[in-house]
């Protein structure tokens, strides 16, 4: 089991009124899993990344993160866990636009300490993976959306993490993207990638091999026997 | 670290017009304080060159009465103050940092001096063998005083070469006879004092300073003294220091060897003392300084300026940033490494603000000197402190915004897209 979390919830003060987003989540993942939470927006799946991905820390339960108690961590460790066991894509990239897309993925491997000869390697290596061996110098700017994505990709996998964490990955492509996108997960997942991915569309959703619904705060695992429509 | 510098450098460059405007504070706070001690350290040199003379470290003992010097121009001989003898004058080249000493005797408002109809009211000096060495001065053309000129108390005269213009103009002197005191003296040679400076006469105390110098010295042998002027005349002494730092000391052991020498009656009014002409170019030196001091403070308060300035525009900076920031802290950058980058980033923009600065100010002090004719002298430890200083400004006007971003949360850095 690489990840457990037991009745996580999650409250946001905003003003005097305390307005819980999740609530006793409670789901875990085996290694090599591939797994969609899908949910309206509003529905707190969003902030169940933020945590999953050590980004934000929930109010109160447990979460273990391949055996290790995320709570009681501090930020820099927090960080370190991040870097080392999880790999982000995000629906709108986020790469730095002055750096050419090797030195995008090159950037996790720097901060694991990496000497700058592996880090250029293991980056080429992710940029192949992904298929973009030949837009290694090119900035973001001089890439289209889909090729963005896929060098965020190979960014997030760049580090061997344990998890591979996607937040709407297709969200901001167009479909031929989105479907190439979806097919490197595809492709990912096949060769032993554990892998959660947040989305709120249905045929995205679809790729994975198990799907979990949350709203209003509360994860469906299917376990609990509540509505699965 | 590299790194960090390089993507600095890449980040000020992006954004010239602004880290150029942001550093503009630094640049003049830098460029005043340049600017201003190297004119001060300038003057200094120059108080220190005017009074000392550049290069020769000559200091001058003569005798004293009480606390003023004993002019031998209007008086007689001072009372139980011997003749200064040969074998007393190699002990003063004995004393520690004393190379070479001479003695001599002094009329500095010369009477009785003419060359056809014209007077003289230069200064003149009964020399030995080792005058010009001691006070450095280079024979421009002739001869200098030969073993026999001494022996044979010969009526010759050198002249220096301001003499020659007041009396000669543009006609060759050597081999002209001088009236010395209704005696025939003729010129066999003309000195020139090296790496004399030349003053520039605006007050009527520059007039006094310089007015010995303003109408030339004459000199003959020292044999040749008691022939137009006194017999037994106590001389003075001229020792040379081996260094500019060393005179005072070698000026004073050398008047407290001649004062236990030469002055016999115990209880004495005279004394032999030094002219410290170090000391006084301190005092002037250090008055020009306090004044000048006071200049740096208000130029620092640009530097304060400038640095707020930075402050500001490094929170500029985190606030666009702030994507990047939450981007590179969820794929694990530490706080610290954060910091480091916006920490580089301040003390790089401070930093070449500070050596343009540097360049500015001595290029301002460089035009200073030539358009108000006052020396300037670049000062190497300013430069490097100057640096140094503007690099510490970015460090700490830049804290508070590379904390900022450090303690940036990801997800609320993520959000602000």
């Amino acid at each position: 089991m690489i990840l457990s979390m037991q009745d996580i919830c999650k409250t946001y003060i905003q003003g005097k009124v305390e307005v819980p987003v999740l609530r006793d989540v409670s789901f875990s993942v085996e290694l090599g899993e591939y797994l969609a939470i899908m949910g309206p927006s509003g529905s707190g799946k969003t902030t169940l990344m933020n945590i999953t991905g050590c980004l934000d820390r929930p109010t109160s339960g447990t979460y273990l993160l391949d055996g290790r108690d995320i709570l009681g961590c501090r930020d820099d460790e927090l960080a370190e866990i991040r870097n080392k066991y999880i790999g982000f894509v995000f629906q709108s990239f986020y790469l730095l636009p002055k750096m050419s897309a090797l030195e995008n993925v090159a950037l996790p491997l720097l901060y694991a300490g990496m000497s700058k000869k592996d880090r250029l390697e293991r980056a080429r290596e992710a940029l192949c993976t992904v298929g973009l061996e030949d837009r290694i110098d090119f900035r973001p700017n001089q890439l289209s959306g889909g090729q963005c994505q896929r060098v965020a990709i190979a960014r997030a996998i760049a580090g061997h993490p344990s998890l591979l964490l996607a937040d709407e990955p297709t969200g901001a492509l167009d479909t031929a993207s989105g479907e190439q996108v979806m097919e490197i997960f595809g492709r990912l997942h096949s060769e032993g990638s554990t892998i959660i991915m947040i989305t709120h569309e249905q045929s995205i959703a679809d790729c994975a091999e198990k799907i979990y619904r949350i709203r209003d705060g509360v994860l469906d695992t299917g376990k609990a026997g509540g509505t699965n429509d | 670290m590299f790194e960090n510098t390089r993507l600095a450098f890449q980040g000020v460059w992006n954004h010239k017009l602004r880290s150029f405007l942001t550093m503009l504070g630094i640049i003049i706070g830098i460029a005043s304080i340049i600017t201003i001690v190297s004119t001060i350290k300038g003057t200094n040199e120059q108080i220190k060159q005017n009074l000392i003379g550049s290069g020769t470290n000559a200091v001058i003992v003569s005798v004293y009465q009480d606390e003023y010097e004993y002019g031998m121009d209007y008086s007689p001989n001072p009372d139980g103050v011997a003749v200064i003898s040969e074998e007393t004058r190699h002990e003063l080249e004995e004393i520690p940092n004393v190379e070479a000493a001479s003695l001599f005797r002094k009329r500095s408002y010369a009477n009785g001096i003419y060359y056809k109809n014209t007077g003289f009211n230069g200064s003149i000096s009964g020399i030995d063998a080792h005058y010009f060495n001691v006070c450095g001065y280079d024979l421009c053309y002739g001869r200098g005083f030969a073993d026999t000129d001494y022996k044979n108390c010969r009526k010759v005269v050198i002249l220096d070469t301001k003499a020659v213009t007041t009396l000669f103009g543009h006609e060759d002197p050597i081999g002209s006879t001088i009236e010395i005191m209704t005696e025939p003296f003729t010129v066999v040679g003309v000195v020139e004092k090296s790496n004399t400076f030349k003053p520039v006469i605006e007050t009527i105390n520059d007039y006094y300073m310089y007015a010995d110098t303003s109408s030339g010295s004459m000199f003959i042998p020292d044999s040749a003294w008691p022939i137009v002027y006194r017999f037994d005349e106590p001389q003075s002494a001229a020792v040379k220091a081996s260094g500019t730092d060393a005179m005072t000391n070698a000026g004073k052991a050398a008047a407290d060897l001649l004062t236990e020498k030469q002055i016999l009656v115990s209880g004495s009014q005279f004394s032999y003392r030094s002219e410290d002409l170090l000391k006084q170019a301190q005092q002037l030196q250090a008055m020009s300084t306090q004044t000048n001091r006071q200049l740096v403070w208000i130029a620092s308060i640009s530097l304060l300026v400038g640095g707020i300035g930075v402050m500001n525009i490094m929170l500029v900076s985190v606030a666009e940033r702030t994507s990047e920031i939450g981007l590179k802290k969820a794929i694990g950058a530490k706080k610290r490494r954060i910091l480091r980058q916006f920490l580089t980033e301040a003390a790089v923009l401070t930093t070449l603000g500070g050596i343009i600065g540097i360049a500015a100010g001595i290029g301002l002090a460089k035009l200073l000197s030539s358009v108000m004719q006052t020396p300037t002298a670049i000062s190497v430890p300013a430069i490097i402190i100057s640096a140094l200083f503007s690099a510490v400004i970015g460090i700490v006007f830049g804290l508070l915004p590379a904390m900022k971003a450090a303690k940036m949360s990801p997800i609320d850095a993520l959000r602000r897209e």
